[in-house]
């Protein structure tokens, strides 16, 4: 087969630099990554999972990754992303039925995505915290 | 015999996708486990915040208890497929090269596939005892 030439530098479409950061963009971007990180947390479930069936030794050492700064930091990080993401989720399931496109209520959808996934993980940590007697 | 219009087969005429050789099952599927994901994410937090801060034998309890054991496996295989589908975008969007994105997407397959298994082997060994 004779060598393939070098593509001919052609104009490409704008991308991402172009565009003034929207919201609607920032939330896009935001669900694509939350989902990234998802999908390797999911580690964390499993380890959990058979810590638990393994023995106190076994869970012992989970308890301890969890109640570190490091676990916390991702353990909270996790459930914003987990939140985030249902919560993004759910906005596509409403645009999948047809409806939320109009300009207002888009960038309504958005807002609602951000401040919903923060006040719902901030008061399900609340929550968790006093369900382990207290913040530690 | 009549005359031939087209070559395709007439499956392949009523199944109707042409030369993309699938149709819509990963849009479909991706939604199908999204919406699935719903009821069980919520239902996955509220089980994981009544454990918190108890020890490891009350956990093991818990956890391989029926009720929460069927709701924690039905969570599990529909994230690790919705998440598989995800993923497989992902791949697909951003690498072009063709080997790299076929070992991308085996390996996609390969890790949700397992750590999917793993979570499984973790709750019947709670709910067995064994």
């Amino acid at each position: 087969m004779a060598e393939t030439k070098a593509p001919a530098a052609r104009p490409l479409s704008p991308h991402l630099q172009i565009y003034r950061p929207m919201l609607t963009m920032m939330m896009s971007i935001a669900h694509r990554i939350t989902g990234f990180g998802l999908y390797f947390g999911t580690l964390l479930l499993a380890w959990w999972l058979i810590a638990a069936g393994s023995g106190p030794s076994a869970y012992a050492k989970i308890e301890w990754f969890a109640g570190s700064i490091i676990g916390r930091l991702i353990l909270f990080g996790y459930t914003w992303a987990l939140i985030h993401h249902m919560l993004g989720g759910i906005r596509h399931l409403i645009w999948d039925a047809g409806r939320g496109f109009g300009p207002n209520e888009r960038e309504w959808l958005a807002a609602a995505n951000l401040i919903g996934s923060i006040t719902l993980t901030i008061v399900l940590w609340i929550v968790g915290l006093l369900a382990m007697g207290g913040p530690r | 015999m009549s005359e031939i219009k087209h070559i395709r087969t007439p499956l392949a005429r009523v199944r109707g996708r042409g030369a993309a050789r699938s149709g819509t099952e990963h849009f479909w599927h991706q939604r199908l486990t999204a919406v699935a994901n719903i009821p069980l994410t919520i239902a996955a937090v509220f089980i994981l915040i009544s454990l918190l801060g108890r020890n490891q034998a009350a956990v093991a309890q818990i956890l391989g208890s029926p009720l929460v054991a069927i709701i924690m496996l039905l969570f599990i295989v529909s994230i690790t497929a919705h998440m598989r589908l995800g993923m497989a975008v992902i791949i697909e969007d951003y690498v072009h090269d063709e080997s790299s994105k076929l070992t991308l997407l085996m390996a996609n397959t390969f890790f949700t596939i397992t750590v999917g298994l793993a979570c499984v082997y973790g709750i019947l060994k709670l709910s067995f005892g064994l």
